[in-house]
């Protein structure tokens, strides 16, 4: 392209000026909408049209923390639930991902198939049916069964992740390590795992954020006796207390950004199996 | 068998397990009593009974249609927001750490507070109102457009944009590093200028990758409940909230009903699943 003539008029309708618009209105658009849950965590009350609240409280914030409310219980419910199926999925997805990246065999594609399916049939759907059988076999109710639901939409996402890592994974280095005497167990400890890593970071992330941000399969599976953050925020945004739902609202956000923070140097857009497939 | 078959099969036995039963077993069990039949509790008859009553009923109609609408609507936004997105984060530029991150960060927001956000955003009382009187521009929060709760489910669909353009974005901007800048480079130096090397070079490419994450987003948003539960009217409403009405209802005979809705809506989804296997072989070609 052309250059410019570098005055403030060129710059005003140059492409750096139309870029830093563009970013402007795209930022304040993904930011804006969580200033008011931030704002309103601290109001007493705030009324049209008080651009900021009349009266500042911590009422909302020690509300979340007091031992007597249900939000710590249900913070626990929820990290014991994503925390289990985070497990499970990487325990169940890292073996597949290796079959699905690295072998070829009949019916490959059907497997493809039956993994992806789930990313896209809604949970709601298959959840009406399981249900019942669940109710039958104990499961319903329990931690143990939203565990088990949480796994429909969460094991496609990190088996396809790992089978794209899988895809780029040499396995030589295992023959020679066990050439070298290792028996199959440090093989996969010291070789295939630290090799994958970064990729079961980033599977383990979406498998944390998607259980983590489950609310209706939560809320039929569990039957309203399993409380998570998720279905607390709902009861207090329909009772219509902003405050204490800005507050959960916050607390609720916190573990994913935090750990968005941590992995963030393996999200690298460089990763086109991540890109491939990303998390909804 | 071959060798690796073998080891293929082994690996591939748990995760074909819980979805074989939990997936694939909960949408047979739900096939099933969409047509009737249960005989623990005495319907040994099938038929397609809910189906006739699904869609003899306006409101199923009314709540499909609802839910295509805001799907492609929502969609289509943020694809183009995306993409727009995705070309201009590739540059290099000052500060691009920090928005990259902030553009990251949505992602990791449950939809369940992105509606709570929304609401408390623009409801008519809410932050844009407020933002509104103080510019002027209103003087009563009823001067303020209804965008919760109302007719054109906005809220619902500014949720969605607000969701998923980071998520087509981000899949974006990894297929535009993929493909990297060589074939601009050589239209630029075949004459190309700015506009024909996007709508001849970089968009052909980067096409079919868009629409996967597209078909992802689509389908998300055809089957969620969570935010028009909170943000949609309840009559009429979308296709996942009347099956989820009907399941709840204290008249169980409704529940075949529900289960109807739920097949109508994953076939509407397995269409797209077919759409997104055909798109990601021609990926696999080229």
């Amino acid at each position: 392209m052309r250059e410019r003539p570098n005055t403030i008029f060129a710059f005003l309708g140059g492409p750096q000026f139309r870029r830093w618009v563009f970013l402007s209105a795209l930022m304040i658009f993904l930011v804006l909408p969580l200033l008011p849950l931030a704002i309103w965590s601290g109001a007493f009350n705030w009324f049209f049209p008080s651009l900021l609240p009349s009266v500042w409280s911590t009422r909302a914030w020690a509300y979340v923390f007091s031992p007597t409310a249900a939000i710590l219980p249900a913070l626990w419910n929820s990290a014991v639930i994503a925390g289990g199926t985070v497990a499970i999925s990487l325990l169940i997805g890292i073996p597949a991902g290796r079959a699905i990246g690295l072998y070829d065999f009949r019916g490959k594609r059907l497997v493809e198939f039956l993994v992806l399916a789930p990313t896209i049939v809604p949970p709601l759907a298959v959840v009406l049916g399981i249900h019942v059988v669940f109710i039958r076999l104990g499961l319903a109710d329990t931690m143990a069964g939203v565990i088990l639901v949480h796994l429909i939409p969460v094991t496609p996402y990190v088996t396809m992740i790992l089978a794209g890592v899988f895809a780029n994974y040499d396995p030589e280095y295992e023959e020679q390590a066990r050439t070298l005497g290792a028996g199959p167990l440090t093989t996969i400890w010291r070789v295939m795992l630290p090799s994958i890593f970064p990729g079961v970071v980033v599977a383990g992330l979406f498998a944390f954020l998607i259980s983590w941000s489950q609310y209706v399969v939560t809320l039929l599976i569990g039957g309203g006796q399993v409380q998570t953050l998720p279905l607390l925020l709902y009861a207090f945004v329909r009772s219509g207390d902003f405050a204490i739902s800005g507050a959960i609202a916050i607390v609720f956000i916190g573990p994913g950004v935090l750990m968005l923070i941590l992995t963030a140097r393996y999200l690298t857009g460089r990763n086109q199996s991540i890109g491939g497939l990303g998390g909804a | 068998m071959t060798g690796q078959e073998k080891k293929a099969f082994i690996l591939l036995l748990p995760v074909m397990l819980v979805i074989g039963t939990l997936f694939v077993g909960g949408l047979l069990l739900g096939l099933l009593r969409s047509f009737n039949y249960m005989p623990v509790i005495g319907l040994d008859d099938p038929s397609l009974d809910a189906y006739a009553r699904v869609f003899a009923n306006d409101e199923f109609w009314t709540a499909l249609a609802l839910s295509l609408y805001i799907s492609v609507v929502s969609t289509a936004i943020a694809t183009v927001l995306a993409v727009a997105s995705a070309l201009v984060l590739r540059e290099t530029f000052k500060g691009k750490r920090i928005v990259t991150f902030l553009f990251q960060l949505n992602l990791t927001i449950p939809h369940v507070v992105g509606a709570v956000a929304i609401l408390l955003l623009l409801s008519q009382s809410g932050f844009l109102a407020r933002l509104g009187y103080f510019g002027g521009l209103i003087e009563r929060p009823s001067d303020f457009p209804a965008m919760v709760y109302d007719d054109w489910y906005l809220g619902v669909i500014v949720q969605y944009v607000w969701k998923e353009t980071p998520f087509i974005g981000l899949i974006t901007l990894a297929i535009l590093q993929s493909v990297g800048a060589d074939y601009e480079a050589v239209a630029q130096s075949l004459g190309a200028n700015r506009w024909r090397r996007l709508t001849q070079v970089v968009l052909p490419l980067i096409a079919p990758g868009v629409m996967r994450a597209q078909i992802v987003a689509f389908a998300f948003t055809f089957g969620a409940f969570e935010v028009p539960y909170l943000l949609g009217k309840t009559f009429p409403t979308v296709l996942p909230v009347l099956a989820y009405q009907r399941y709840t209802d204290v008249d169980l005979g409704l529940r075949p009903e529900a289960m109807a809705m739920g097949i109508v809506i994953a076939a509407v989804s397995t269409v797209l699943i077919l759409g997104y296997m055909a798109l990601s072989r021609r990926l696999g070609r080229t």
